[in-house]
Order: structure tokens, then C-alpha cells, then sequence
């Protein structure tokens, strides 16, 4: 028996969330004493699927195929699907971004497994088996059990800590051919974001809400973020109106993150704002209402107004990165 | 071609959660229930692509797996434009039970496109859409921005991190709908609202499915510290807490 662990490549790079992925999925390993699989299709350089054992994965499967064009939801849950009967897995982990939203629930159909997503620890327990899970858009938090033999578990970005931990490994290529018939996704453009960090990636995210006024005012807001090397959101108001674009959008209906680091800054704290960042370690809150329930969510506020507070912590940035 | 858009009944997003019996049930005391966020935005768009006749979409219908107390959201969904509703009678049990209730109930039913929101605000699970297309056998595109049809074809806009596709697919399929698919949500007028009353909900019976999970019960997130204040004028100060006290830069 083993935990599988499906790793997602972008331009055949793995990043933070990979690694997180892998810490995960080798402790629930440990925790049964059995060993962490990781699996990667694509073209992946070697020296990057060995990074993967860094994080405790023993066994690293690569599936290469030229006739893989397209992310096809049926065709990687099919190859997935192969990959957990040959390896015996009974505990699957993937992510909880839009590629494990594709793949778990086809999984679980197929695997008959049950499923478990936008988990935030290690399971509660094993035996019956336990995990903890956001609900109501972080307003609670559920223990789940899952009662199948087979278990399925999408994992939160950022809730777990990279932890290295190396043991030997083997990287295994292993060919299974996609059933051509299944494959019915064609893509006909792809257009990447360039340069910009992800809001979901990022461990600083410094976000404006209708309190900037307007969008001429943002100057001071996105140099904060540059210092700190941070990415920028905003509320959704400030995002229908225009001011910044739609994928800053944070909350219930846009981006849901967690960093370790969020400015709020002009945003009241509407619930629906909170669902989608609720779940960061530290909220900063700036803003000219002191009774803003923004200030009930975070740990440090400043009650002023944006355009007099941000060139001061410009400036104090500036002032503690020139030591 | 025929629409059809899956419908979850939560509670209005501003409610204040509480659980009763031991923590194992939401309190429903003054709860108001709506038509989950997302599945609003996708019959607007349904209803978009039906509005313009080059589309060739003669009905949208939305299915719902719930009890009879469910049935406001559902004339809602008709008052806003659905053409009729399909309600499959049981309260709803985990995700895989829905999905299995909802395929059993349109199998044969020959829905060309499938509308599922990326996630319902109560348990954000984000699976019913996937395994709905997975019980039919049906293609899936999961974080939908934009569905189009243009010559007949199906034209799709997926989110993925860091970028967007715009992909192709064959009907049937199965779309998992995210920000952008619609602007705002349709609001039902005062014509819609009388024409739902008579509108068809077709009341299926349901199977005998087990639920693969189970919720052993709810906690409330922990309380946190309280807000430490820095002085608007002595702003700096705050970066310097950051650093030395959060140490998160
Ligand atoms: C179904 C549904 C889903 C929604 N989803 C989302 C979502 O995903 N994300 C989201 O953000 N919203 C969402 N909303 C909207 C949400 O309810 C709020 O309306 C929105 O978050 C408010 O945005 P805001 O805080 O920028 O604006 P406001 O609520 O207008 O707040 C502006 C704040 O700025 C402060 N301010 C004013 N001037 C200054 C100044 N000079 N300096 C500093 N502060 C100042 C004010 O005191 C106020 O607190 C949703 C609503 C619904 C019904």
C-alpha cells in the first residue's frame, strides 16, 4: 500500500506548492508506515523530479508521453487511476487548486473512494479515518471521516509546511498509453501571466479595497508590495469597477488564500471578503473607521487614512531593507 | 441543445454559522437560503446563451437534489429565467451521494452542456461537477471563466494557475464554472416571478446510494489574538512589528 501524491509541473517546474504536496503526503505516510509516491506526467527534467524526494517521497513515477497535447480531465484521471491500482495506493493527495478540482472527483468516482478536499492538517486520525477541513467558507471547520477503503484528500495552499526530509528514492519512468478516444480537449491558446508573482503563490499579498478612492491612488500600494516582494489584490467592488484587474480579485467569489502576510487596506471586512482570506497567519488592517470589522479579523490595525499611511511604511521598509 | 445548471440551496452568505446537537448540525434558526453564488452565475450565463437565438439553445433547466423545503430556491431559479426544474426528493448527503442522485436523474435525459459552480459556500468541496461527469462518462473542464458558443462549436475559457486556455470540447460536457463565466447575477422580475409559479418541477424519486463520507462534527475557528494598534502617525512602527514581533518580513 502506498500515499500517491499527483504533482502538476508548470513549463516542467514544480514550485512551493509541489513541495508542500510531498511534506504532506509523506507524513501521512509515516503515520501509517507506508512509503510516499510521487507522481508527475510530463516533461520534467530529472534534477527536478529529484526534488521531489528532498521532501520525503521514496518513489518518484514519471509518465511521458508525446500524445498527451492537452490537460484532459479524463485522460489524466485515467492514467492517474492506473498509476494508484499498480502502486496499491489507498490514500490519494492532490492539490486544492483548479487541476486537483478537476482530477480528485473523477478519482474518486473511478476509485470509488471518498473525498475530502481543502484539507489544512495532518489527519485527525487514522482509525477511523479523520481529517479537518474548512466549511462555510472558513466561518467553520469540520472533521470529516472518510469511510471508503481508498481516501482521497485535496490539501490547502499554504496551510502546510515544506519540510525536507531526505530519503533514498528511485525515479521509475513508467509508460502507460492514454486511450485515444478519451482525449476530447483541444487547446487552441494558451496565454500565461508573465513576470507577476501569484496572488495564491505569494507569502505577502498587500490588497486595496474602495477605501483607495480611486484607481490613481495605487502608486504606494503596489511600491509597498515591490519592496516586500508581494502580490497585489483588491476587493471585489475595486475589481467590478474596473480599478485593478479581475485576477486581483480576493474572497467567497474570487481568489481564496493564505498567506502568511495580508494588508487589507481600505476594505471593510464584509464576510464575503474575510471567506477568501480569512485563513492568512497575519491581517493587517488600515483603515479610516475604527469600528471597520476588518479590525475584528486582524492582528495589527492602523486606524488612518491609506494615502497618509502607505508612503510611511514605504519609507520604513525602505529604511529596514538598507540595514 | 439543452442546458442544464446544478443548484445547491445554502444559506445566504452573510449568516452567522452556529451548530447545534453537540456541534453536528447547522443551526437553521433564521437562516435565509439562496441559490449558491456560483450557480447563480452560471444559469445567467445559461440564460445568456439562450437569450441570443444563434445559439440555438431551446431550455435551460436547473436540478437540485433536496426535500420539498428546498423548493423557494428552486422557484427562484425559475422566476430568474430557468424554463423548468428537475428535484430529486431526498435531503442531500455528501457529494458523491448528490452526484450520484443527479446522474441517475438525467441520464437519459440528453443535456448537451452541464453548468456546475466551482464550489457551494456551505461545505466548499468543489467535487459534484467532477463526479457528475465522471458518472455519465462525459468530458469535463473544471475552472471555467467563459463558455461560447460560436459556429456550433463549444468554446471554452479555462483558468489555470498562473494563466488562461481557451480550449475546445464536444457536447455533452460537463463545465465547473469560476469568476468571469457571468458580470452580475440576473435578478428575477416581476413578470418572471409570476410565470415560475407555473413553471414545471419535476419531482423525481430517489436511489438508494450510501455517502462515501461523513461529518463527525463542526468547530468554530479559534479565536485570535486581539488587534494591536500602531498610531496612524507613528505608521513605520508597524513594519518594524512585522519584523521583529510577527517576523513574517
Ligand atoms: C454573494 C456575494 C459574494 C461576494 N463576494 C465578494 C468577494 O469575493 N470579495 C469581496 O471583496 N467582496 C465580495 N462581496 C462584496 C462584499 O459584500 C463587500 O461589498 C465588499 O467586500 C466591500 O469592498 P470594500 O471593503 O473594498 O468596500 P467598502 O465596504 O465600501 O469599504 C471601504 C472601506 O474603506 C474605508 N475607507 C474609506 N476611506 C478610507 C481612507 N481614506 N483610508 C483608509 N480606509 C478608508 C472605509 O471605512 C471602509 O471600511 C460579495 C457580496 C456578495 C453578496
Amino acid at each position: 500500500m502506498s500515499v500517491l501524491v499527483f504533482l502538476e509541473n508548470w513549463d516542467g517546474k514544480f514550485k512551493k506548492l509541489s513541495f508542500e504536496l510531498v511534506s504532506y503526503a509523506s507524513k501521512v505516510a509515516e503515520m501509517l508506515g507506508q512509503p510516499a509516491i510521487a507522481l508527475s506526467i510530463g516533461k520534467v527534467d530529472a534534477s527536478e523530479l529529484e526534488k521531489l524526494a528532498a521532501y520525503g517521497a521514496e518513489k518518484v513515477i514519471n509518465i511521458e508521453n508525446d500524445s498527451i497535447k492537452a490537460f484532459d480531465e479524463q485522460v489524466y484521471t485515467s492514467m492517474i487511476a492506473e498509476v494508484a491500482q499498480k502502486t496499491g495506493a489507498n490514500i490519494l493527495v492532490l492539490a486544492n487548486n483548479n487541476s486537483g478540482k478537476a482530477l480528485a472527483p473523477r478519482l474518486s468516482v473511478r476509485l470509488k473512494a471518498g473525498i475530502a478536499s481543502g484539507v489544512s492538517r495532518l489527519p485527525v486520525s487514522i482509525n477511523p479515518f479523520v481529517v479537518y477541513k474548512k466549511v462555510y467558507s472558513g466561518k467553520a471547520f469540520a472533521n470529516v471521516a472518510i469511510k471508503t477503503e481508498i481516501k482521497i484528500i485535496t490539501l490547502a495552499q499554504n496551510s502546510f509546511e515544506v519540510v525536507e526530509s531526505s530519503k533514498t528514492f528511485v525515479v521509475e519512468k513508467m509508460n502507460i498509453q492514454p486511450d485515444g478516444k478519451l482525449m476530447k480537449t483541444q487547446v487552441k491558446e494558451v496565454q500565461k501571466q508573465s513576470g507577476k508573482i501569484l496572488i495564491t503563490d505569494a507569502d505577502i499579498v498587500v490588497s486595496g479595497g474602495r477605501g483607495m478612492k480611486s484607481p490613481d491612488n495605487w502608486g504606494p500600494l503596489v511600491e509597498l508590495a515591490d519592496l516586500l516582494g508581494a502580490a497585489t489584490a483588491c476587493s471585489r467592488p475595486v475589481s467590478d469597477e474596473g480599478w485593478r484587474s479581475h485576477d486581483e480579485h480576493t474572497g467567497q467569489t474570487g481568489k481564496i488564500i493564505a498567506p502568511n502576510l495580508y494588508f487589507a487596506i481600505g476594505i471593510s471586512g464584509a464576510t464575503q471578503h474575510l471567506a477568501g482570506v480569512s485563513s492568512s497567519k497575519f491581517i493587517v488592517a488600515i483603515n479610516t473607521d475604527k469600528d471597520a470589522p476588518i479590525f475584528e479579523a486582524a492582528q495589527y490595525g492602523i486606524v488612518g487614512d491609506a494615502s497618509k499611511v502607505l508612503p510611511k511604511l514605504v519609507e520604513a521598509v525602505k529604511e529596514i531593507k538598507s540595514k | 441543445m439543452k442546458i442544464l445548471v446544478c443548484i445547491s440551496n445554502v444559506p445566504d452568505t452573510t449568516t452567522k454559522v452556529k451548530f447545534v446537537d453537540n456541534s453536528t448540525k447547522i443551526d437553521v434558526n433564521g437562516i435565509q437560503w439562496v441559490i449558491n453564488p456560483w450557480d447563480e452565475l452560471a444559469l445567467t450565463r445559461a440564460l445568456e446563451l439562450k437569450d441570443d437565438a444563434s445559439n440555438g439553445v431551446q431550455t435551460v433547466t436547473v436540478g437540485h437534489v433536496g426535500l420539498i423545503s428546498s423548493e423557494p430556491t428552486l422557484r427562484k431559479a425559475l422566476a430568474i429565467g430557468a424554463d423548468d426544474a428537475i428535484r430529486i426528493n431526498i435531503e442531500a448527503g455528501d457529494a458523491y451521494a448528490i452526484a450520484v442522485q443527479l446522474a441517475e436523474a438525467i441520464r437519459n435525459e440528453n443535456f448537451d452542456i452541464i453548468l456546475c459552480g466551482i464550489e457551494s459556500s456551505d461545505h466548499n468541496g468543489s467535487t459534484v461537477g467532477g463526479m457528475l461527469a465522471e458518472l455519465l462518462g462525459y468530458p469535463s473542464v473544471t475552472g471555467v471563466s467563459s463558455v461560447k458558443i460560436e459556429n456550433g462549436q463549444l468554446v471554452i475559457t479555462r483558468e489555470i494557475d498562473g494563466g488562461k486556455e481557451i480550449i475546445t470540447v464536444p457536447a455533452p460536457f460537463i463545465a465547473v464554472v469560476q469568476k468571469g463565466i457571468a458580470k452580475e447575477p440576473r435578478i428575477a422580475a416581476m413578470r418572471g416571478i409570476m410565470m415560475a409559479r407555473t413553471k414545471p418541477i419535476k419531482v423525481v424519486e430517489p436511489q438508494l446510494i450510501d455517502s462515501l463520507t461523513e461529518v463527525i462534527n463542526y468547530e468554530m475557528p479559534k479565536p485570535r489574538a486581539a488587534c494591536k494598534y500602531v498610531a496612524a502617525d507613528d505608521a513605520g512602527q508597524l513594519i518594524v512589528l512585522l519584523q521583529n514581533e510577527a517576523k513574517v518580513i
